[in-house]
């Protein structure tokens, strides 16, 4: 055993791994910054590179990549609104408006740490549970899916800012866009309109990047934004980084805890990655919050917990992936196929015949996330000095960015269409007091209910029950229902104490 | 990528301004795009990834792999054939592209492409949990004969997929009615594999490099694999012909370009691919993952995709999954 740990920590405090390492997570840090391009795409670009590195080195820098890009992704999201991965598009918003608050270096020394931590309890847990978690995983069918993504939704009802009612409309617009293109169950195009490129669907990150950031440039040339401007040279200040940033930790330190565990649990399930992650964190910590009415109005609370689970579920997808060459998200998707090409072939057996690379792979993970403390440091630094540019200057660079991570995600101008279109439904969304939020998330869920809800009912030869007859199924079912039970109850003692009032 | 998208599209104007002067340079002297119909991390998207990486090594410059996805590989595939065929736009075809046009989504067939190369070839086979009571197809099929249908489900790939087809061809030479065993549409053999383990279907046919990390675990087993040979990788998976049902399906890649290729273009690349095929670099990368390898030249390699289409259009058609 600590032969083979001293083995392990030989192959990775080698100066060229280390130095891999170093290169992956620049690397990482850029692609995770840059709209459009996200933690899954940085993987498959390094997949040429990996063939002719070694099993520890190649693993190593897609460890690193991707610790990098999910946390990068924060600086675009908190700077400009534009999330730079789709796991950062939870909590946009409150990063954002905490950065018109001039208080960016709290929003983004808060990612940064949170982000540090979460990965951290992601691979202590892949590193120490792996094999008893995958079993887990793999007790998920169809129905237990189902719930998990109805328990995602119901989450809508907690994201939301504003008036229900409009957050419902608006997560209701997310689920029709998400039932666009080829229909799987059936294979019929729906509302495709015949054309080839609708029968893809509308891509989920083209359509975040428009509805967030287009949006936001939109309203800038209209100027409708209501001297936000003024607010906006401030910079990430170096003394904001740190004590600020750890007295919020500090004072939500449950929500640090509650999202490292949420987004490693949710990264271990097969089908579900960073960006559910992140969602369901947020919408956790404003239900558990002490100040939920705060959330979306630039509060650090919701940061805290969801900075912390995106990053935390990365460690937690390698669990299935390792244990049973069963993806646990996209991108350890493509890591099975480096894996098969280093001849770690997954399962139980690389425990077994290749110990010393398994934790070296382990303590790759904590290095990686220790390097991001400092790396993400100077990158928020760095980034931070785009905001001294003029916004005349800078909105048409950011409008060009967004088109060019549209563009990249499929290689089409369809990409870019699809970004301005639901750019501009967007900003008349929020002119008129609808969030975009709900949406977003009813485009991520959408596609996941229907097609877990046909499958189980394919399956229960259309009996309902069945719903409920799997122990799982029904632990994870009772408490979605419980819950909407709540939210009616309490509304109805709203609306009759609102009632009483009236009348009394 | 989009560096290399723009310092790709930086050269092509500069190739462009070149072309002028010396329009006879030697193909290829700009990037290729190597358009994949399916996402990043499948298994059609490695196979693309390796055989870019060797082809710019070959060639001597870039190769980019471009992932088109989506409308059930109808999107990537038309984005091959309405490419300009001037051999800087190649792709993977897969072997959807005998299908799709059969199930009413698309016009296109394999008549739309010049092909080039035919590399990989990988069958069916019929998986179930590794404690299940079968321990061999013909047990599976007596126990659907002699069950209620519907008792048992069936995944692994979406609604009249590959796999699908597999299936039912399979029970339909058996002689057993296709929908007795119905098919619950996964997004693919991974989610279809993970509901088998998790009990929601039992029995998942998809090809058997998909399910080998599974087997390896001691978690599912095969019970037959629908081809004429056994698959020297798994030795103790005997084929369908065995248990007396002659019925063989399997699903293939191949490059190739649009329609019209110049002949200095494929006599370029045929040679190319050849050696390619032949390296020790993508056997070693072949077999580790356990696809089938196979090499077919470009004429072959279209007798190939006619004989594909016209099996597949007729078992689609007896199974009523084409369109009309």
């Amino acid at each position: 055993m600590s032969d083979t740990l001293g083995a392990a920590f030989s192959l990775v405090f080698d100066p060229h791994v280390l130095l891999v390492m170093l290169a992956a997570g620049a690397f990482g840090l850029f692609v995770g910054a840059m709209p459009g391009l996200t933690a899954t795409l940085a993987t498959a670009l390094l997949v040429p590179v990996t063939f002719f590195m070694d099993p520890v080195p190649a693993l190593a820098a897609i460890v690193a990549t991707t610790a990098m890009a999910i946390f990068a992704g924060d600086l675009p999201g908190a700077l400009l609104r534009i999330p730079g991965t789709p796991a950062s598009a939870a909590y946009v918003d409150d990063a954002y408006r905490l950065t018109l608050q001039g208080r960016s270096g709290l929003a983004l020394g808060t990612g940064l740490i949170c982000s540090v931590i979460g990965g951290l309890v992601g691979a202590a847990i892949l590193a120490f549970a792996a094999p008893a978690l995958a079993e887990v995983a793999l007790a998920f069918s169809t129905f237990e899916y189902f719930w998990l993504a109805t328990f995602g939704l119901t989450c809508a009802a907690f994201v939301s800012t504003g008036r229900p009612v409009k957050g419902f409309v608006s997560l209701l617009f997310g689920l029709f866009i998400a039932t666009i293109g080829i229909d799987i169950m059936a294979g019929q195009p729906r509302f495709t309109l015949g054309s080839v490129e609708l029968m893809g669907g509308v891509s989920f990150i083209p359509a975040m990047i428009g509805m967030f950031a287009v949006s936001e440039v939109l309203r800038w040339a209209l100027g409708t934004t209501g001297g936000r401007d003024a607010a906006l040279v401030a910079q990430p200040q170096a003394r904001e980084l740190v004590r600020p940033s750890l007295r919020a930790i500090g004072r939500y330190r449950t929500g640090v805890a509650r999202g490292s565990l949420i987004g490693t649990a949710i990264g271990i399930l097969p089908g579900a990655g960073a960006d559910i992650a992140a969602w369901i964190s947020y919408a956790v910590s404003k239900k558990m919050s002490k100040t939920p009415e705060k959330f979306g109005t630039g509060h650090v609370e919701g940061l805290v917990d969801s900075g912390a689970a995106n990053n935390a579920s990365l460690g937690g997808a390698w669990v299935p992936a390792l244990v049973f060459g069963i993806p646990g998200d996209s991108i350890t998707a493509i890591v099975i196929g480096i894996l098969y090409m280093k001849g770690m072939n997954p399962g139980p057996m690389v425990m077994i015949n290749q110990p010393e690379l398994l934790y070296a792979v382990f303590i790759a993970f904590f290095v990686a996330n220790l390097l991001l403390l400092p790396l993400g440091w100077l990158a928020i630094r760095s980034f931070g000095q785009m905001l001294r540019v003029p916004r005349g200057a800078l909105m048409p660079v950011i409008l060009i960015l967004c088109m060019v991570g549209a563009f990249a995600i499929n290689n089409t101008l369809f990409g870019v269409i699809i970004m301005l279109v639901l750019g501009v439904i967007a900003f008349v969304m929020e002119e008129n007091g609808f969030p975009v939020a709900p949406a977003i998330l009813g485009l991520v869920l959408g596609s996941m209910i229907e097609r877990n809800f046909m499958q189980s009912m394919i399956k229960a030869d259309g009996n309902l029950l069945a719903f409920f007859e799997r122990p799982l199924a029904a632990a994870i079912g009772g408490v979605t229902v419980a819950i909407w039970l709540l939210v009616a109850v309490g509304a109805v003692r709203r609306w009759r104490r609102a009632a009483g009032g009236v009348t009394g | 990528m989009v560096v290399r998208t723009i310092l790709g599209s930086c050269a092509a104007v500069v190739a462009l301004g070149l072309l002028a002067q010396q329009a006879q340079a030697e193909y290829p002297e700009r990037p290729i795009e190597l358009i994949v119909p399916w996402g990043a991390g499948g298994g059609t998207d490695a196979t693309a990834r390796i055989l870019g990486s060797l082809l710019e090594q070959e060639l001597g410059v870039p190769v980019n792999v471009v992932n088109r996805t989506g409308g059930s590989g109808v999107v990537g595939h038309s984005a091959i054939a309405t490419a300009e065929p001037d051999g800087y736009t190649l792709g993977i075809l897969t072997v959807e592209i005998g299908m799709m046009h059969w199930a009413g989504l698309t016009d296109l067939t394999y008549e739309a492409y010049t092909p080039l190369a035919l590399y990989n070839q990988d069958s069916a086979g019929v998986q179930v949990l590794s404690d299940s009571e079968w321990t061999t197809v013909e047990e599976f099929l007596d126990a659907v004969r002699a069950a209620e249908p519907g008792t048992y489900k069936a995944s692994g790939t979406g609604q009249g997929g590959i796999w699908h087809l597999a299936l039912a061809g399979m029970l339909q030479e058996a002689g057993i009615d296709p929908s007795a065993v119905p098919w619950v549409p996964s997004e693919g053999a991974a989610p279809g594999l993970q509901d088998l383990v998790a009990g929601g279907v039992d029995v998942v046919t998809c090809s058997v490099p998909e399910a080998q990390s599974l087997i390896e675990a001691g978690r599912v087993k095969s019970l037959a694999i629908m081809a004429t040979d056994r698959n020297p990788t798994f030795p103790d998976v005997p084929t369908l012909k065995e248990a007396g049902i002659d019925w063989q399906l399997g699903a293939w890649r191949g490059i190739a370009g649009p329609a019209g290729l110049p002949d200095e273009v494929v006599s370029t690349l045929v040679p190319v691919l050849e050696k390619i095929h032949g390296s020790d670099e993508f056997r070693d990368f072949m077999n580790q993952r356990g696809f089938g390898m196979i090499f077919l030249g470009p004429e072959d390699y279209r007798a190939f995709m006619a004989e594909s289409d016209a099996s597949l259009g007729s078992v689609m058609q007896a199974l009523g999954l084409a369109a009309q």
